[in-house]
């Protein structure tokens, strides 16, 4: 990383402290005498979205945003936002990135498949794209510095060696930065985050991965209703419990109806529910196609 | 952050723009602020309560804009510098005492700051306010990073006081939230320079107003001529080929894309300080105007006969960024086209758009909502995240207040399929709902209305509104009651309901939207985030009795994940219990009684 100047990236999940990351380094570069701008987002993207705060320091810093593919460092506070960051690193930029792995809901949405939509944690396949990745996982060094929740300050700790900014200078940043009591857990988690050596392949079963699953037939089903046993919409108990809201009653009102039939994954609750056993549930046997959305990624 | 806090020195400290306004506006010696809170404006009046222990300034969150720019221009009426702040779309709601405070002017300095979101961060729109400044007639200042928030600030409030106007102070979020280095000076006690009474300025019968609008023209062109000689306006000449006309944050960006290139840098930016555009553009070759948004600058330099490219090269629609004026300046001929860096391609990534928190109180009276078949009229709040799967339950979000009006026009269209329901979040209801609810009242709309009430202003992070029961200090103060209000509006039907009762939300929607006329539900549960974090005993999901229906996970809550086991080929769940807060409400829905608390889940299900 160039001394005179420099811009590092932070991004992460709302709620995990990119923001009071960020604001610590800033001002480690302020107390190391350089100009610097930061830049984060707030409001919306606070409520579990994507957060990100842009940093940049040198003699003289007049955009607070950094261009695409100009960042000497991506530090992300979890693993997906970190793949996503990818691209704001320069050529021969450093991707520190934690282990730790917070999948949206939205990584949960192939009913019938059950594919997560959630890249495969494997620092080593980042690395024929990444050559300088600095996994580590933070949160246990953190825990095992005093508390698991200084573990954006082990990545500062990991990012610290790479910027021109002198010891005192993160010490004095940390400590007007961080609430008191979370101080010396902060200290000792960037201490720890600092004397970590890379490249480190991560310790097997380290950072929560997720081993993953042998492939499965999807789960599909079809429902049939016998007419006549339905009592309709005074009952709608099985619309009511429908996790896919396959169920529902044309403008009649009796007897109910699979409006969304493609939807039925054969839960069986309709079936199980129902107090008059007008509904079967049959699993159908379909053929394996492309699931809804990608599968783990590689 | 802690920063401003510190008592003020000749060292440099790092402020964002929002932190810098509110340094400004006390070293001008602000006496009243009031604002309401909205997304890139909020942090100004917290940083300002946050500098001000002794308590020297009155500083409120006001019930909406309008109410918060009528308080700051009545202080400023009886002798005392007045901030207001509010995001671009508050300007809106404010516009109609801004456009007359244009002619009243005020005895102190009336300063108005428009936080303006391009790219729509956490907006309904764009809206470049620049042209609010020219509608109403009144300066207008840009700031382009936090040291010249505090600066320009300070001119303001001279400024207001000088020609008798108010002032807007537009900034953007790269300049609201962003930190640079401000050195700050000395912080000066509020002025207080007393009422004084004068009706033909401040009483705007027409016949008072006609003469003030002559005043306000007249005023233009003395504010004209100091554009003309303020050092806020600055001519930075270098490379005279091609000249760039700019303000905001564009002139940063500038700066680094074309380094040598000339500059005619504006804080003022309105009224345009013609002659020396004209003096600027005749002494480069080209001349490129690169602004954030719409042709604002542009227009008005067309207007003047100067031949300036602008829109034609760079987006008015989103936020500019680096790259989008390297981009322009491209496309211009004036960086080489050649080699674009071509970043490292990033294997796919999982999309992570905002979602409502674990434990959100929120969320049972959406998936009632979808249920039931209503057709959902929502506001501004984060219940408008509803509208996202797995809830999926909204149906319009336009303004603050909309909700109900667009509910009583959608019962009118005689085109709705089904019960048709307005939903609306305390804040917004208090904000502009209360005339919409009794005008429906009062034309016997069949309508429900369903009031969120989780006590607070949540998205924006947890500030006081007036049924809050706190002050922006903190302090306690009279609430709202929001049932009594809905009753005294005269709606008859007026339920309460704990919207972590799943069955008793739902009786109480279904029971409201059977009922003829109007009728009033509230969901009564504080925000489990804002002011205080809420939790509870987590839940657990004992694994051997979950069938993997996904029931809960159409709650949308992040705290339940997919476990690998599964079940029939679909997954199970599981709950991440350092994130759930102990709602409960996933555990109401679970037809298997798999999910309980953790401490007696574990071992009532080890047998």
């Amino acid at each position: 990383m160039p001394a005179e100047s420099g811009s590092v990236l932070l991004v992460g999940v709302g709620g995990q402290g990119v923001v009071l990351s960020s604001a610590v380094a800033a001002d480690a570069a302020r107390r190391s005498g350089f100009d610097v701008k930061q830049s984060e987002v707030h409001g919306m993207s606070q409520r579990g979205g994507v957060v990100s705060s842009h940093l940049r320091y040198g003699p003289l810093v007049h955009s607070p945003l950094i261009g695409a593919g100009e960042a000497d460092a991506v530090v992300a506070l979890e693993w997906n936002e970190g793949v996503r960051a990818i691209p704001a690193l320069r050529p021969g930029g450093t991707l520190i990135v934690s282990l730790d792995r917070i999948p949206p809901p939205s990584a949960f949405v192939d009913r019938h498949g059950g594919a997560v939509a959630y890249p495969a944690v494997a620092p080593d396949t980042l690395r024929r794209t990444v050559p300088d990745v600095r996994a580590a996982d933070a949160t246990s060094v953190a825990a095992a510095a005093g508390n698991a929740r200084a573990m954006n300050s082990v990545l500062l700790g990991i990012l610290s060696p790479l910027l021109p900014f002198p010891a005192e200078a993160w010490d004095g940043a940390i400590a007007a930065n961080v609430p008191r009591a979370a101080l010396e857990a902060n200290r000792a988690a960037f201490a720890a985050g600092r004397a970590l050596r890379f490249p480190a392949a991560p310790a097997p079963g380290t950072g929560r991965p997720r081993r993953r699953a042998p492939a499965e037939p999807p789960s599909v089903g079809s429902v049939d209703i016998v007419d006549a046993w339905c009592k309709g919409e005074d009952c709608a108990i099985c619309v009511r419990a429908c996790p896919e809201y396959v169920l529902g009653f044309e403008p009649d009102a009796r007897p109910v109806r699979a409006v969304r039939p493609d939807a039925c994954t054969a839960c069986m609750l309709c079936e199980i529910l129902c107090p008059d056993f007008a509904i079967t549930v049959r699993r159908a046997a379909v053929p394996a196609g492309p699931s809804l959305v990608a599968a783990e990624t590689t | 952050m802690s920063s401003i806090a510190a008592s003020s020195s000749s060292i440099a400290v790092l402020l964002s723009g929002n932190e810098a306004i509110a340094q400004g506006a006390r070293e001008a010696g602000v006496g009243v602020a009031a604002g309401y809170p909205g997304t890139p404006s909020t942090e100004i009046l917290e940083a300002l309560v946050r500098s001000d222990p002794d308590r020297e300034v009155y500083v409120e969150w006001s019930s909406n804009e309008k109410v918060a720019i009528d308080v700051a221009l009545g202080a400023a009426v009886g002798g005392t510098r007045a901030l207001t702040t509010m995001k671009h779309v508050g300007l809106n709601v404010a516009s109609d005492t801004f456009m007359t405070a244009a002619y009243t002017g005020a005895r102190a300095g009336l300063v108005v700051v428009s936080a303006d979101d391009p790219g729509m961060h956490s907006s309904q729109n764009e809206q470049d306010n620049r042209f609010l400044a020219r509608f109403a007639g009144v300066p207008l200042l840009e700031p382009s990073d936090s040291a010249e928030a505090r600066d320009l600030t300070i001119a303001a409030f001279e400024l207001a006081e000088r020609f008798d106007t108010p002032v807007l102070l537009r900034t953007t979020t790269r300049i609201a939230h962003a930190r640079g280095l401000v050195t700050l000076g000395e912080r000066r006690a509020p002025s207080r320079a007393g009422f004084v009474r004068d009706a033909a300025k401040y009483v705007m019968l027409p016949g008072f107003a006609r003469r003030r609008r002559v005043v306000l023209l007249e005023r233009l062109e003395a504010l004209r001529r100091h554009a003309e000689e303020t050092p806020l306006n600055r001519v930075e000449l270098r490379d005279p080929a091609v000249g760039v006309v700019t303000s905001g944050i564009a002139y940063q960006y500038v700066r680094e894309a074309l380094p040598e290139a000339s500059v005619l840098k504006l804080g003022l930016t309105h009224p345009l300080p013609e002659a020396l555009v004209r003096d600027f553009c005749a002494r480069v070759g080209r001349v490129l105007v690169i602004e954030e948004l719409d042709p604002y600058l542009e227009e008005q330099l067309r207007a003047l006969g100067v031949a300036a490219e602008g829109k034609r090269f760079f987006p008015r629609a989103g936020e500019l960024s680096p790259d989008g004026v390297r981009a322009g300046l491209r496309a211009a001929g004036l960086v080489p086209a050649g080699t674009p860096r071509t970043p490292a391609p990033a294997p796919a990534t999982a999309a992570r758009p905002p979602v409502l928190c674990p434990g959100c109180p929120h969320v049972v009276p959406f998936l009632a909502l979808r249920q039931l078949g209503a057709i959902v009229t929502g506001d501004i709040g984060c219940y408008t995240l509803a509208a996202s799967p797995p809830l999926s339950a909204m149906d319009s979000c336009v303004a603050m207040g909309s909700s109900i009006g667009m509910a009583m026009g959608l019962v009118r269209s005689g085109g709705a399929s089904g019960p048709v329901v307005a939903t609306i979040g305390d804040s917004t209801l208090l904000h502009a709902g209360i005339p919409a609810l009794a005008d429906a009242v009062a034309n016997d709309t069949p309508l429900t209305v369903l009031v969120l009430d989780n006590g607070t202003t949540a998205m924006t992070g947890g500030q006081s509104h007036p049924g809050a029961g706190a002050t922006i200090r903190g302090d306690g103060a009279p609430r709202v009651d929001i049932a009594a209000l809905c009753r005294a509006l005269g709606a008859r039907s007026v339920t309460v309901v704990d919207p972590y009762d799943v069955a008793a939300t739902y009786r109480a929607l279904e029971k409201a939207i059977a009922s003829p006329g109007l009728s009033v539900v509230i969901t009564d549960r504080p925000c489990v985030v804002a002011p205080v974090k809420i939790r509870d005993t987590p839940f657990t999901v004992a694994a051997e009795r979950c069938i993997a229906c996904q029931l809960c996970m159409n709650l949308g809550c992040p705290s339940i994940v997919w476990a690998d086991e599964r079940y029939e080929g679909r997954h199970k769940v599981a709950i991440d219990e350092t994130t759930c807060t102990g709602c409960a409400v996933c555990a109401q829905v679970c037809p298997t009684d798999a999910i309980a608390l953790v401490t007696e889940g574990a071992p009532a299900h080890a047998g």
